[in-house]
């Protein structure tokens, strides 16, 4: 009843949690290994795990841009519609090789990014609404760009990026590593990395201390962006064909779910760069094992969804006041 | 009228929040008929008082009779059944919602079970020329000006057969035309034996509305009674919480001797305007010198500090630096000009709880300690260091997070964030409330020492003792403009407090509009 004895309990409801919600999802990770190499068969084959990096990493890399926007206290929600666009983009310049192709395929990414972040930064629009609109449009102008239709792919050098290997790892995720590793640097150690910690954390104490508040946003989008287009050049590369219909469908949902259950809150303030790669790890094995033990998809579906909740029950318990 | 038994009865209301005593054995005591006015500064607890009467909140303790019945409001629906209605400060009604469903909301007219829409549009027509307000009432709300809203949250109130209004700060956004409007509406009202509490700052308002006053400091009654034998200066330093006779003699605070400064004007603010909250401030500072600003809560102190930082966007009005005008006024161009802006709401404005003191320190000269966009700690750590040593700084390192401090050592961090960039100006509001004693003198002492080393500061505080000896000179704010400046000798409180208590300016050049 008194203030007294009311504050200690409350600092010890707030402990727990904050260790699960610091290392959680990394022991969630090793659970998940560790159960599978007892009680799955040729679980840690090589092939396998091969198999499981190869289709966690396009998440890994839409959710590390997806990281950045939710710890400037926003969201993305246009990221499968801007893989969808990237993907549409490739066949019309494949023409020229594979490098203006791809290129093409990231300036469209950036100036969806760029669209997005001004809505939000400038126009001051919702981020959920500002970016519901290119999820809308953006999957819309793909299939226009694409004539409607999915488009085979047999440019070499292009369906190298999907399947050919370097020094025996797949390249696409060495990718997702390299950018992951970019990423790491640039919230941890660059300037604007803080800035954007530091926008998300307190906007207004931010505008007050005369950060340039509205680049800082403008850029998390277009970066966003930009990671979501590479995704989509991996996975129509990976898919031998672009098909805008098909690719980046409910990536937004996949890149959200890994990066709260890395431990990012919604709130923002806080970018957890290894912890989103675990999160889309978690849900990418938490998918395999169930699906190797003969349980249909559905079911992954619902323990997927059992996970968000969990993830996001731990993570409300540090927000309170 | 003086017998009429009272229609609201509060004994011993009081209110713990973690951490504070909002509300200590609070008596209040409401007529039928009378408006009684309820003033008091930031924190002495209206608001919460005004919540519990409203149902939004319960009291810990204490006894509420109302209309005869003892009662405990669980919900503000509980309290709106019984005849209790509140207007808040920023109006509570629907505004994407037309004018006349606003003010049916809940009661609408039927007709063979549907809305009579015809009718409740009738209706409010009717209802609001009333009030003096004529609008189209099948627009949404939110499109009529605020004073409009103001009168249909009004008149809700009173179809809804309250016999108690409580009235937050109702004229904070109205037109003086409006204000007269709304004084006529009340007079109505209580010539029909409605009891009506009202929350204002400005004692103009309180001499002509109210009968009865009663005083809130930092949880308690401090006074009450009529209003009518008590003197504008005497309310004052009740509220502020001065005996008029006891203000020389003490000095708690940890100021040095007042300066004199006659050097060339460091910044000159002029004519800063922002309707309904500045009326063509303006403001002169000198290298070497505290300028205090005063003024009651709502005077425009803090909207002043936060427009020459260019944190509040201006209808007019120009800030200069070094003769030089800052153009494109912003936060960002403030700080370049050599001005920094400590702001009052330290938690909403001022922290970033979950990064380190070391990242909160360094917010606004990140550029300045990184190379080629790359953070570079060693710099950081340096200058981290420094002023953690230099402010006293109490954490369990630099890494630390800030919002795990305490209140002062948050405060602390934020001075060493402006102080890090060398600024030429702070402006420091209320750089010590909410901190503990030890912190408050330590910060006031600060002040000292940079106003000493050349730095030119301007002071907002409520702490009145804390204003007259921190500042070499004072200027005080009522209603968004300047009523005086006080220099040398003049600064002290009964001077503040009699500036304070005159007259309203705007009641004599209100054609400005």
């Amino acid at each position: 009843m008194t203030t007294d004895t009311a504050r200690p309990p409350a600092s010890r409801r707030i402990a727990l949690p904050r260790v699960v919600q610091n290392y959680g999802v990394y022991a969630a990770v090793l659970a998940l290994l560790a159960y599978n190499a007892v009680f799955t068969p040729h679980f840690l084959d090589g092939a396998n795990l091969r198999t499981q990096l190869v289709q966690a990493a396009p998440i890994v890399i839409v959710a590390l841009g997806m990281a950045l926007v939710i710890g400037s206290e926003g969201i993305d929600l246009s990221v499968g519609s801007v893989m969808a666009l990237a993907a549409a983009i490739i066949p019309l310049y494949l023409g020229f090789g594979v490098w203006p192709a791809v290129i093409m395929a990231l300036v469209a990414g950036m100036a969806a990014g760029l669209f997005n972040g001004t809505l939000v930064a400038v126009v001051g629009l919702q981020p959920i609404v500002a970016t519901l609109a290119l999820l809308v449009a953006g999957r819309g102008l793909a299939l226009v760009f694409a004539g409607g239709q999915l488009k085979q792919l047999h440019n070499p050098d292009l369906l190298a990026l999907g399947d050919g290997d370097l020094a025996g790892v797949p390249v696409i995720v060495l990718a997702a590593a390299a950018l992951t590793l970019v990423t790491a640097v640039l919230v941890g150690r660059t300037t604007y990395g803080r800035r954007l910690v530091a926008v998300g954390g307190n906007r207004s104490a931010a505008a007050l201390a005369g950060l340039p508040v509205r680049r800082i946003l403008i850029t998390a989008y277009v970066l966003c962006g930009l990671f979501a287009a590479v995704a989509g050049v991996f996975a129509t590369a990976r898919l031998t064909a672009s098909d805008p219909s098909a690719i980046g469908n409910l990536a937004e949902l996949s890149a959200i779910t890994a990066v709260v259950v890395g431990g990012t809150p919604l709130t923002g303030g806080r970018i957890r760069v290894l912890g989103t790669v675990a999160g889309a790890l978690v849900m990418q094995l938490v998918r395999a094992t169930l699906i190797k033990h003969d349980l249909p998809d559905s079911a992954a579906q619902m323990t997927q969804a059992a996970i968000i909740l969990l993830a996001v029950y731990i993570a409300r318990e540090r927000r309170t006041r | 009228m003086s017998d009429l038994a009272p229609l609201l009865d509060a004994g011993g209301v009081t209110k713990r929040f973690p951490g504070v005593l909002a509300l200590d054995g609070v008596d209040l005591s409401l007529t039928p008929g009378r408006v009684h006015a309820l003033v008091g500064e930031n924190g002495a607890g209206k608001s919460t008082l005004i919540k519990i009467l409203s149902g939004a909140y319960r009291a810990d303790a204490g006894e509420i009779v109302h209309d005869g019945h003892p009662v405990a409001f669980a919900r503000p629906l509980d309290a709106r059944a019984a005849g209790i209605s509140t207007i808040y400060q920023e109006v509570n009604l629907i505004p994407l919602m037309s004018v006349a469903r606003n003010l049916f909301l809940g009661r609408e007219p039927r007709r063979l079970g549907l809305l009579d829409l015809r009718r409740m549009n009738r209706e409010a027509e009717r209802v609001l020329a009333g009030y003096g307000v004529h609008v189209d009432v099948t627009r949404p709300l939110g499109t009529i000006g605020l004073g409009a809203r103001q009168m249909v949250a009004l008149a809700r109130a009173v179809a809804e057969d309250a016999k108690l209004l409580i009235m937050d700060e109702p004229t904070s956004s109205l037109e003086p035309r409006e204000v007269e409007t709304l004084f006529s509406v009340v007079a109505s009202l209580t010539a029909k034996g409605m009891a009506v509490l009202y929350v204002s700052h400005r004692l103009e308002e309180l001499y002509r509305l109210c009968e009865t006053v009663t005083v809130l400091r930092d949880g308690r009654v401090v006074h009450t009674g009529p209003l009518a034998g008590l003197d504008r200066l005497a309310l004052v330093a009740h509220m502020l919480g001065r005996e008029l006779d006891q203000v020389r003699e003490e000095g708690t605070t940890r100021f040095g001797e007042h300066r004199d400064h006659t050097g060339p004007p460091l910044m000159r603010a002029e004519g800063l305007t922002k309707r309904h909250v500045l009326r063509g401030v303006g403001l002169t500072v000198r290298a070497g010198e505290v300028t205090g600003l005063g003024g009651l809560l709502g005077a425009g102190r803090s909207e002043t500090a936060k427009a020459i930082v260019g944190a509040l966007p201006l209808d007019s009005g120009t800030v200069t630096v070094d003769g030089r005008r800052v153009r494109r006024l912003s936060p960002a161009a403030a700080i370049r000009a050599g001005m920094a802006l400590l702001p009052e709401d330290r938690k909403a404005e001022g922290i970033v709880p979950d990064l380190s003191v070391r990242e909160n320190i360094l917010l606004a000269a990140m550029p300045r300690v990184s190379r080629f966009g790359f953070v570079s700690r060693k710099r950081q750590d340096r200058i981290v260091a420094t002023f953690m040593k230099r402010l006293r700084i109490k954490a369990a390192g630099p890494e630390q997070k800030v919002g795990e401090l305490s209140g002062g050592n948050q405060q602390k961090v934020l001075l060493a964030r402006w102080l890090c960039l060398n600024p030429r100006l702070l402006l420091l509001d209320e750089p010590t409330r909410g901190i503990d004693v030890g912190a408050k003198a330590e910060v006031q002492a600060l002040i000292d020492e940079l106003a000493a080393d050349g730095l030119a500061v301007v002071l907002i505080s409520s702490d009145l003792e804390e204003l007259v000896e921190g500042a070499d000179r004072i200027v005080v704010l009522r209603a968004g403009a300047v009523v005086t400046e006080l220099e040398g000798d003049d600064v002290d409180e009964p001077a503040v407090m009699a500036a304070l208590a005159e007259a309203e300016p705007w009641k004599e050049d209100r054609d400005d509009d």
